[in-house]
């Protein structure tokens, strides 16, 4: 009941007026429940049980085949018309609508379920001054609840108080919007007063007033009232549903939102539907068939016109006509029950069949081991089962690099420290060795601090360094000092390190296992535990990191007095401010780098300086008059920073892996090979993504250029994109040449095609968001697509999910091939969305992108998998269905035609009704199945072995309105063959003991077994992988075929349902007469024979791929797959350095508003002020902060 | 701790470990990993066969071969049936049918005869089967085909009593039930009918008890409607006296006609036909042909096959796969 009246409650709602403003007092129900405000109880399923059958019925006619039939069953019920028995559309019509709505109650009862779950979920809430549990769904807007920690947030809350203090409260937005760092909350400072005192919070008397639901996350706008006072609320002190409580102990909080109205079910709403380019070009067919049944139709009609004027009118003595008809009625009487007659040609059956087939093959994409993750129990998971066939169809790819390409570790993986190597494993004949995971690791259980999952194989390095090497010392010391990361300690000994980019978390988390343990910070001081002892360096400056200096130092103080600035940064910046003493050194130390930037490596130069107290102290001086100064002071410091920052001591070089997951380079080689394009659209800089196109082998050495476009104007970026173009083509055309046609249901689509582009050699593209921003602009897109189609590679760097997603769209645009998103993270989702298959990495932590993508699942490389294989099969299956469903209707259907110029086009049928009814229903449908869920041409290894073999889906090769076309010639023949040969055959014959058997009954069961038996051989010969389920399908539907006939044609089925079951003994009169036989094997043979002569001819003349690779399969076996070696290229390339992107913590380290000295009351390491620098610009972790979805707008400037 | 290492299918090793799993799921063992089976894993064993040169070549062949020698019997056998056909529908001012048919009229209670003279050249042995035929007319009409009630053939009495409304016009006359109703009962073909255009109740059919009524076998036949408009049915057979006679001898015969079923005015023929029977039953060379024709082409099919198999084939198939 309860849902009936929410049912109504929301048609009420839709009446009542858009609410304009929201109104809430705290602690009066009375006032809240006037303005019927939804509770907190949310909806998502569609039915009750009351409402399933009408709503569900209403919303299946709306399907035009459903409508169809059910107006096709309407005409059967005029019996002028009536050329069929109701039965023979009643029940397909039946068992479709039931499969269905089998379908939805599942999906609907699942929805049910987790509402309720939902719904009955407990929380306290301030009732008549106490605290009582109450059910979810029974919370209203207005009450005041508490919170603990690690609970849901209930509803959209106005926090009022926090056990923390400045009455913080800390949420994950994880299943909001992907983002697991926590985000800060601060209630009002009025509010917060009434911490946990129940009597005060029952007391509390605040209005809140408010914007209306919407769906803006980050933003909310609205003014709380207490005592007459006003108070301006903003998203700050607000938590939103879906949210959940973490590192708080409680917090108290009013509902302003519930259930409905919360900002994440107004979020969740309408996904956009996606369809498959198969689809698209089932519902234009599904058009011309009707065209072609009315065509039919009109043609029969005008036939029986002419019928019934020159035979009909002088055939009235044994037929009279009925009352009022006349040769222009019957016409139209007779195209009415040949649409009848002739309904199998709109196939009702298809839709259901194209569904099934779909689920069955998404199924074994969640079946298949080979996607599944061991490591975080994932496996892979078709979350959307409508888009099967168009995986096989992938023509570009656009993957994000963090988290996709990448795993997002940073891992401290070689190092050259005075000239020395560190971090290879050799072999006894001086080879190197790959690092897998089963090398042993270094043992680091000396060190009590050492972080147990950092691992380095070299044991020499940790060798050298507990020797004492100076040297090596000191360049841990510098890993350990020279850095703003933040150390957080919540139990002794239990390090935790926030870095803002990975790369300084791996650098500091090496210096920490090999003996320099940064421990803690102020702004004043950094102490670390040097070979156990700890010493506390005073922090004199920090020369912070940006994009221009490309470094950064500390200048320390060590207890001891001897102060030593240290410095990091890019090879090329810091050579330039080495002392020439280093000579020697920088040629080795560049050896090394190249050697590092070869196996695709983040590097860092390392160099120190000792300073002179005299000299430091005037530039301290310098120093702080120029941090004061009011005019020029950036570029004061700057000139005070280049000046200090010279005669470095060089120390050597870091080498950190921006660690690819596994199989990366060879899925990118083999999604190449199969013609699939990759673009990696990232938010990181250019530097790293150019550095994980090398590595990923997706740019490489031999590429004949690798153009860069990274200019500030439209104008630059045009003549870029241009210049690029013309080295690649220099004769190709200043204009584009685009194709324009329409396509559609009704040719109302306009669509724009940019022709291919050949090109000589191979080239790279890297774009940067700047300038990807000018190019998306109208008139240069075009200018983009051209040169970016032409190159191997495209890499966009620094691009906001807006950008991701206009890329994607502009691709779609113009090229007409079918695009895939691969991605993890929130920034991707537009991405996905917008793509025709999204792609979500799982298995890590944030939720958002698997939640939007139609296939998930834990590894970039099963990529290749589920394209290769698991999309390629999906498209050859679906293809060859529809291929045989329309031949079978076809067939079926123009027999029918054939017939009607022997039967005064009366719309007599050419088979038995029952016939009719089971023919597509229970005949035909097993064999086709069982072939569209098992068959493959090869097997998945070979697919691997031959990845060409995925070009013809990207070309629309098997099926398509030509192959529909050559489908409806082919239905043609064979309907021929079927009807004119029994036709012959039976022509005055009689059976053997003289009787004839030429009755319309002998030939109806001749001609419906013959053309089972040509559908059945056709069926065959379209199996390319015979299973024994195969065999069992083909088999059991013929022999059921025949099994029914016997039994319907019965004697006893005779007399129990008379006229119902007229075939009276016509089965075993006319099927044991060699004639029929014969008959058969001929027309079957006739309709075979030329298709498999056409198909050899064309396997000898023009092979497909396919065709090779079956013949290559049936004569060799598998070649083994090449073992790997570790591959190490030689490389000129410097690789990009190990910096974050935006400006470095130093300001925020050094900064007095930096919290240590606050004395907390918390347990936590650090707290951040609300409005301070870090919360607003808290690292999110390990992700780069332009990423983030909301600054997507802003960005764009 | 680490389970068990697998070779992955792109050369990856991949290392797992229930200890790993165990970690990921807070310490639960659940396992999602999907079943090993066969049928899962997309590997059920398969026959897959192609087509290639060493089966398709020789399929022709072999169903060439096959095929000629089938039809040429066929053929032989259909062309050793004897069979003579009488039209008597009288059209030809020269028929001695033409009177009869010119006078025809339902109402006219005096019988038309007329007498057609024939010849036999070759004398009929066995069982001789004696066929009316009919051409032009449509029994296959939908709403001829319909209009019948098999309840009431099949004695139902209540069907019996009031006919089903398919029968429509001829479920009821002067307010009594028709039995049997309907258009194809109505127009059977006989010298005597009742249904209003029959002459004689339906028990009145036949004087023999058991060839009477709903079971008289001229009925029953007539009954079983036609699948094309040119059609013959059986009537009678002359069964085989004597093992030395044929059972008819060469000579001539007279036909004689009791006119009185009209097609003339929808431009049908009446004939009659006299056949012998073979293991393949009446005289139909059409197999024969289609099975000869059919043979023909394959075997030519087949030689085409070949020589573009010699022509091209070798190149191809020889030919190693690209990458």
């Amino acid at each position: 009941m309860g849902s009936v009246q929410s049912y109504f409650n929301n048609l009420r709602g839709k009446e009542k007026k858009q609410e304009e403003e929201r109104h809430v007092r705290a602690n009066d129900r009375a006032f809240n429940l006037s303005y019927n405000y939804a509770n907190n109880a949310i909806r998502t399923s569609k039915y009750n049980i009351f409402t399933f059958l009408p709503l569900n019925l209403f919303e299946q006619f709306r399907r035009l085949a459903n409508a169809y039939f059910l107006f096709l069953l309407l005409l059967q019920l005029i019996p002028q018309i009536s050329s069929l028995s109701w039965f023979t559309t009643a029940v397909p019509l039946v068992m479709v609508l039931a499969m269905t709505a089998v379908k939805d109650a599942n999906d609907d009862i699942n929805r049910h379920k987790s509402d309720r779950q939902v719904n009955n979920r407990m929380v306290s809430v301030l009732i008549d001054g106490e605290l009582k549990n109450e059910k979810w769904m029974n919370v209203q807007v207005g009450d005041i609840i508490k919170l603990e920690s690690n609970q849901f947030v209930t509803a959209d809350l106005l926090l009022l108080s926090s056990s923390e203090p400045l009455n913080l409260v800390y949420v994950e937005t994880a299943e909001l919007d992907g983002e697991t760092n926590l985000k800060v909350k601060q209630a009002l400072t009025l509010t917060g007063e009434m911490e946990d005192s129940i009597e005060t919070l029952s007391n509390f008397k605040g209005e809140v007033r408010c914007e209306p639901p919407n769906n803006r996350l980050d933003k909310f706008k609205g003014t709380l009232t207490v005592n007459g006072q006003n108070y301006g609320l903003d998203n700050d002190k607000i938590l939103l549903r879906g949210c959940t409580l973490r590192n708080t102990e409680w917090c108290f909080g009013l509902v302003i939102f519930g259930g409905p109205d919360t900002k994440l079910m107004q979020n969740s709403g309408k996904t956009k539907f996606k369809r498959t380019n198969i689809d698209h070009l089932m519902n234009v067919l599904v058009l011309w068939i009707f065209g072609f049944l009315f065509t039919m139709c009109f043609i029969l009609a005008i036939g029986n016109a002419i019928w019934e004027v020159k035979e009909g009118s002088v055939f009235t003595v044994f037929l009279p006509r009925d009352q009022g008809v006349n040769a222009a009625l019957s016409s139209f009487l007779s195209f009415w029950s040949y649409v009848i007659v002739l309904n199998a040609v709109v196939p009702i059956s298809l839709y259901v069949s194209v569904e099934i087939i779909r689920l069955g093959n998404s199924y074994f994409i969640n079946w298949d081991r080979k996607m599944y993750y061991p490591k975080n129990d994932t496996p892979a998971q078709a979350r959307t089962t409508t888009l099967n066939e168009e995986l096989g169809q992938i023509k570009y790819i656009f993957s994000d690099k963090t988290g996709t390409l990448t795993q997002n570790i940073m891992t401290f993986n070689k190092c050259s420290i005075n000239g020395k190597n560190y971090g290879d494993l050799y072999d006894f004949s001086g080879h190197r060795v790959e690092i897998t995971e089963k090398t042993q690791k270094v043992d680091f259980s000396w060190n009590k601090l050492a972080d147990p999952k950092f691992a380095f194989h070299d044991y020499s390095l940790l060798e050298t360094v507990r020797e004492g090497n100076p040297e090596a010392q000191a360049f841990f010391r510098l890993l350990a000092l020279c850095h703003t990361v933040m150390p957080e300690e919540k139990k002794e000994g239990e390090l935790n390190y926030q870095a803002q980019s990975p790369d300084e978390g791996a650098l500091v988390t090496a210096a920490r296992n090999f003996g320099f343990v940064f421990r803690s910070r102020t702004p004043e001081t950094i102490t670390i535990m040097e070979m156990g002892e700890k010493v506390t360096y005073e922090l004199l400056a920090v020369l912070d990191f940006n994009n221009v200096r490309k470094r950064m130092s500390v200048i320390v103080r060590h207890p001891n007095g001897k102060m030593t600035l240290y410095c990091k940064g890019a090879d090329t910046i810091i050579y330039e401010r080495l002392d020439r003493s280093c000579k020697k050194l920088m040629k080795v130390t560049t050896d090394h780098l190249n050697e590092y930037a070869g196996d695709g490596l983040r590097t860092l130069v390392l160099a120190h300086k000792h300073l002179e107290e005299n000299y430091m102290e005037e530039w301290t001086q310098r120093h702080h008059e120029a941090s004061t100064a009011l005019e020029g002071r950036e570029e004061r410091l700057d000139q005070l920073y280049e000046e200090i920052e010279k005669d470095l001591i060089l120390l050597g070089a870091t080498a950190v892996e921006d660690k690819l997951q596994d199989g990366v380079p060879q899925t990118i080689e083999q999604l190449a090979n199969a013609d699939i394009k990759l673009w990696v659209l990232t938010g990181d800089k250019q530097e790293t993504a150019e550095n994980i196109g090398y590595s990923c082998n997706m740019l490489r050495e031999d590429m004949k250029e690798v153009f860069i476009v990274a200019a500030h104007t439209a104008e630059e970026v045009k003549q870029e994109l241009q210049y690029a173009r013309r080295m690649m083509c220099p004769e190709s055309a200043e204009q584009p040449s685009v194709k324009k046609c329409r396509a559609g249901l009704f040719w109302l689509q306009k669509m724009e095609t940019v022709q291919d582009e050949k090109v000589e050699g191979d080239y790279g593209l890297i774009i940067n968001g700047h300038s990807l921003a000018y190019a998306l602009e109208k008139d240069l897109e075009l200018e983009l697509l051209r040169t970016a189609c032409m190159c191997q590679t495209v890499i966009c760097c620094r691009v906001t999910p807006l950008q991701k997603a206009q890329v994607v769209e502009l691709v779609k645009k113009y090229k007409q091939a079918i695009t895939l998103a691969i991605g993890d993270g929130a920034n991707d989702v537009s991405m996905i969305k917008a793509a025709h298959i999204g792609v979500g990495i799982s298995g890590q932590e944030g939720m958002q992108a698997v939640l939007s993508s139609d296939f998930s699942f834990a590894q970039f490389r099963y990529l290749q998998r589920l394209l290769l294989v698991h999309g390629r099969w999906s498209y050859i299956r679906m293809c060859k269905f529809l291929q045989y469903f329309f031949y079978k209707n076809f067939t079926f259907t123009f027999m029918h035609f054939w017939y009607a110029f022997f039967c005064g086009f009366s719309a007599q049928t050419v088979y038995d009704e029952w016939f009719i009814t089971l023919y597509n229903l229970v005949y035909t449908s097993l064999p086709i199945l069982s072939l569209s869920l098992f068959d493959q041409d090869v097997n998945d290894r070979w697919s691997f072995q031959y990845p060409q073999l995925y070009c013809p889906g990207q070309l629309n090769m098997y099926f398509s309105k030509k192959a529909f076309v050559w489908c409806m010639l082919h239905s043609c023949y064979s309907s021929l063959v079927l009807f004119f040969i029994p036709w012959g055959a039976i022509q005055d014959t009689v059976r053997d003991d003289g009787r004839d058997i030429a009755d319309y009954q002998s030939f109806a069961s001749l001609a419906q077994t013959c053309l089972l038996v040509v559908v059945s051989a056709q069926l065959c010969l379209d199996t390319y992988y015979w299973t024994t389920v195969n065999h069992f399908f083909v088999w059991g539907s013929l022999a059921a075929y025949f099994a029914i006939t016997f039994t319907m044609y019965s004697n006893g089925m005779f007399l129990i349902f008379t006229s119902i079951f007229p075939f009276i003994g016509t089965a075993r009169n006319s099927l044991n007469q060699p004639n029929a036989w014969l008959t058969m094997f001929l027309t079957s043979l006739l309709c075979v024979l030329p298709v498999v002569a056409l198909r050899f001819i064309l396997m000898q003349i023009r092979p497909t791929i396919n065709d090779r690779v079956r013949y290559k399969m049936q004569k060799d076996t598998l070649p083994a797959p090449p073992p790997r070696r570790p591959v190490r290229r030689v490389s000129t390339r410097r690789s990009g350095y190990a910096f974050s992107h935006s400006q470095g913590y130093g300001a925020l380290v050094t900064s007095e508003r930096f919290l240590f000295k606050r004395p907390i009351k918390s347990r936590l390491a650090f707290s951040v002020q609300p409005d301070g620098p870090l919360a607003r610009n808290l690292p999110q972790v390990f992700r780069p902060i332009a990423e983030e979805l909301h600054e997507s707008q802003s960005s764009k400037s | 701790m680490l389970a068990s290492s697998y070779k992955d299918e792109d050369g990856h090793i991949s290392v797992s470990g229930s200890g790993a799993a165990a970690a990921a799921g807070g310490g639960s063992l659940r396992n999602k990993k999907p079943e090993n089976t066969a049928f899962k894993q997309q590997r059920l064993p398969a026959w897959q066969p192609i087509l290639t040169a060493g089966t398709v070549l020789p399929a022709f062949f072999i169903i060439g071969l096959i095929f000629i020698p089938i039809g040429i019997g066929l053929y032989v056998t259909s062309n050793n049936i004897k069979e003579i056909e009488i039209d008597y529908t009288g059209v030809d001012m020269s028929s001695p049918c033409f009177n009869c048919s010119q006078n025809f009229s339902w109402n006219s209670t005096k019988s038309c005869t007329c007498s057609i003279p024939f010849q036999l050249d070759q004398p009929y042995e066995s069982n001789v089967f004696m066929y009316y035929g009919l051409s032009n007319f449509y029994q296959n009409h939908r709403r001829y085909v319909k209009s019948r009630d098999d309840s009431q053939l099949n004695g139902n009495e209540e069907s019996l009593r009031s006919p089903s409304k398919e029968c429509e016009p001829y479920a009821r006359h002067d307010n009594k039930p028709i039995a049997p109703c309907g258009a194809i009962a109505n127009s059977m073909f006989n010298g005597t009918t009742k249904p209003v255009n029959w002459r004689r109740p339906v028990y009145e059919l036949d004087s023999d008890p058991n060839n009477n009524g709903f079971i008289n076998e001229d009925f029953i036949v007539w009954m079983r409607t036609a699948a094309l408009p040119t059609f013959r049915k059986l009537y009678r057979i002359i069964q085989r006296r004597n093992n030395l006679l044929p059972t008819l001898p060469r000579g001539n015969y007279t036909l004689e006609v009791v006119y009185n079923y009209p097609v003339r005015s929808f431009e049908g023929r009446k004939r009659m036909i006299l056949s012998t029977i073979s293991w393949m039953g009446g005289k139909n060379p059409f197999l024969g042909i289609a099975y000869i024709t059919v043979g023909s082409i394959c075997f030519l099919l087949g030689i085409v096959l070949l020589i573009i198999h010699h022509k091209y084939g070798n190149r191809n198939n020889g030919a190693d796969v690209s990458h």
